[in-house]
């Protein structure tokens, strides 16, 4: 299977992303909590480029032990990208979309090599 | 610019350009080969604050034009002058070019809007572009009736003189101050036949009666000019009933639907279209699903009730789908087969017209008419821009004036 060249470890640091285009691969590159995530640019509802826009911890609702509502928060595991057209929301770690997870962008294998890192295409 | 994020963390961004963030729209283009046929987008958008000193520049009262130009000096730009208040339209930022806006910056020499605007249209293929204000969706709940007036004649004015005068493809439906029927009827012939003006526009947050009598001479103003009327619809957490509810995407889903269906009830129950048998109405911005549950509704009362409503000379719906529909925000249903019974309920191969809303948050790109599965090519055609160039009696004929890269 092909490579291609992603970024120097360096140059992609921890909570950063990058777009590779190589021919019609068009993909999001995510570096969060020590891993490394590929994912195809496309997102699956008008086609919006769905890993460029904000990095965002799934907010949660907090229920009491009556089932009164407390409040609400943001996750401290859970970590989503948005697509910047609409708002649809994946998770980082699956790429599935949050609302629907039977919904899912196609994913990309990350190889690191040394200093550098490749996805697989 | 630093935004806000999640856990406290902010994310830097130097750039923005809207036709840049629409690239992935330009390929849909030309994919679905956009440079064929022509675009008509019936509903679309610029923020009028960010040109507010410009504006103000043409309103008449010079007390309100002195106290807005104060109120738009300070930190709070606006604020104070045009109602409106909660809401949370870009979603935290998720909608991302709501604040990378601010730093987008215009072709030098080129108006701010005229720049933006074309770079949008040029994305997504769109031809001719119908420009509304944002803010001033929500101006008819101004308190001061002279307000909502002033600041309506300043709007049109500058809009027509600084906008559509430079750009043909911009074109606009004249906002009407609703609340004022005198002021409507001098809107209606002050602007009737000027450069871009394609109709009049009635924004639907409000609380009027359409079939009040002070109004019939604005309509029949309009239908002389041959020109369409439209509702656009809006959203207000001040309503009552709206604040029972403690999220946005609720105020924001039943809210832009509610007002089109009170306005919508009482056109058609007070017998405006056989009163008004050439006007033009279109419904603008509450998607197509509430159209067959009103059509159900009313067909079905009026069975019983007819009395109430003795000016009608056939059913209820049968009014509603002789009149128009922007397509923003088409509902997609889990079962599509829903979407292809509401298409025919409305008509929607001669009613329906393409409308994106962008820039705002739930925008549609034309891709959302062009992949139905279930309409044929010339159907998808008369929707994205022949049903328009009809209505509008455009002059567009075959031409294609956006850039199809
Ligand atoms: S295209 Fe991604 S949210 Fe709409």
């Amino acid at each position: 299977m092909p490579e291609v060249f992603v970024a120097k470890i360096a140059d992609l640091p921890e909570g950063e992303r990058k777009i590779i285009q190589s021919g019609a691969h068009d993909i999001g590159v995510f570096h969060w909590d020590g891993q490394f995530y590929a994912y195809a640019n496309m997102c699956l509802h008008q086609g919006g480029p769905a890993c460029e826009g904000l990095i965002m911890h799934q907010v949660e609702d907090v229920i009491g032990p009556d089932k009164t509502w407390v409040g609400q928060k943001f996750s401290d595991s859970q970590v989503n990208f948005v697509c910047p057209w609409h708002g649809y929301e994946y998770d980082l770690k699956t790429g599935e979309c949050v609302p629907d997870r039977s919904l899912r962008l196609k994913k990309y294998k990350v190889v690191r090599r040394g200093d550098d890192i490749y996805v697989a295409i | 610019m630093d935004l806000p994020l999640s856990n406290d963390r902010t994310w830097s961004v130097d750039e923005f350009d809207s036709g840049k963030a629409l690239a992935h729209a330009a390929r849909q283009a030309k994919q679905r080969n956009y440079d064929q046929f022509p675009i008509i987008d019936v509903d679309s958008h610029h923020y009028e604050l960010e040109s507010f000193n410009e504006i103000l520049e043409y309103m008449p009262d010079p007390v309100l034009k002195q106290l807005a130009k104060m109120a738009n000096s300070g930190n709070s730009k606006g604020v104070g002058v045009m109602p409106g208040g909660v809401g949370y339209q870009d979603m935290g930022g998720r909608a991302i070019r709501y604040p990378l806006r601010r730093i987008e910056k215009p072709e030098p020499g080129v108006h701010r809007d005229v720049s933006l605007t074309r770079r949008w249209m040029d994305a997504m293929g769109v031809d001719i572009a119908v420009l509304f204000p944002s803010p001033m969706l929500q101006l008819g709940l101004h308190p001061q009736v002279e307000a909502e007036v002033a600041l309506a004649f300043a709007y049109n004015r500058w809009l027509s003189e600084r906008v559509l005068q430079e750009e043909a493809r911009i074109r606009t439906m004249i906002y009407l101050p609703f609340n004022d029927p005198d002021a409507s009827y001098r809107m209606v012939k002050e602007f009737a036949g000027k450069k871009g003006v394609c109709g009049f526009m009635i924004t639907s947050v409000r609380f009027r009666p359409v079939h009040h009598n002070s109004y019939m001479k604005v309509y029949s103003a309009i239908e002389e000019t041959g020109l369409p009327l439209a509702f656009h619809a809006g959203y207000n957490w001040g309503e009552q009933s709206m604040g029972m509810m403690n999220k946005f995407i609720a105020v924001h889903a039943l809210g832009f639907v509610w007002y089109n269906m009170v306005h919508m009830t009482n056109w058609v129950l007070n017998a405006l279209p056989e009163r008004f048998p050439k006007l033009k109405v279109i419904w603008i911005e509450s998607g197509l699903a509430w159209l067959p549950f009103l059509i159900q509704r009313l067909d079905n009362e009026y069975m019983m009730r007819s009395s109430e409503c003795p000016g009608l000379k056939k059913l209820p719906g049968e009014y509603i789908t002789d009149m128009f529909y922007t397509s923003q925000p088409m509902e997609i249903p889990r079962d599509m087969s829903l979407l292809e019974s509401t298409f025919k309920c409305i008509k929607a191969e001669s009613q329906l017209l393409y409308s994106s809303d962008y820039p705002h948050w739930d925008f549609d790109l034309p891709s959302t008419i062009y992949d139905l599965p279930f309409l044929k090519e010339k159907a998808k055609r008369d929707i994205l821009g022949g049903n328009a160039a009809k209505l509008f009696k455009l002059d567009i004929g075959k031409d294609k004036l956006a850039k199809v890269a």
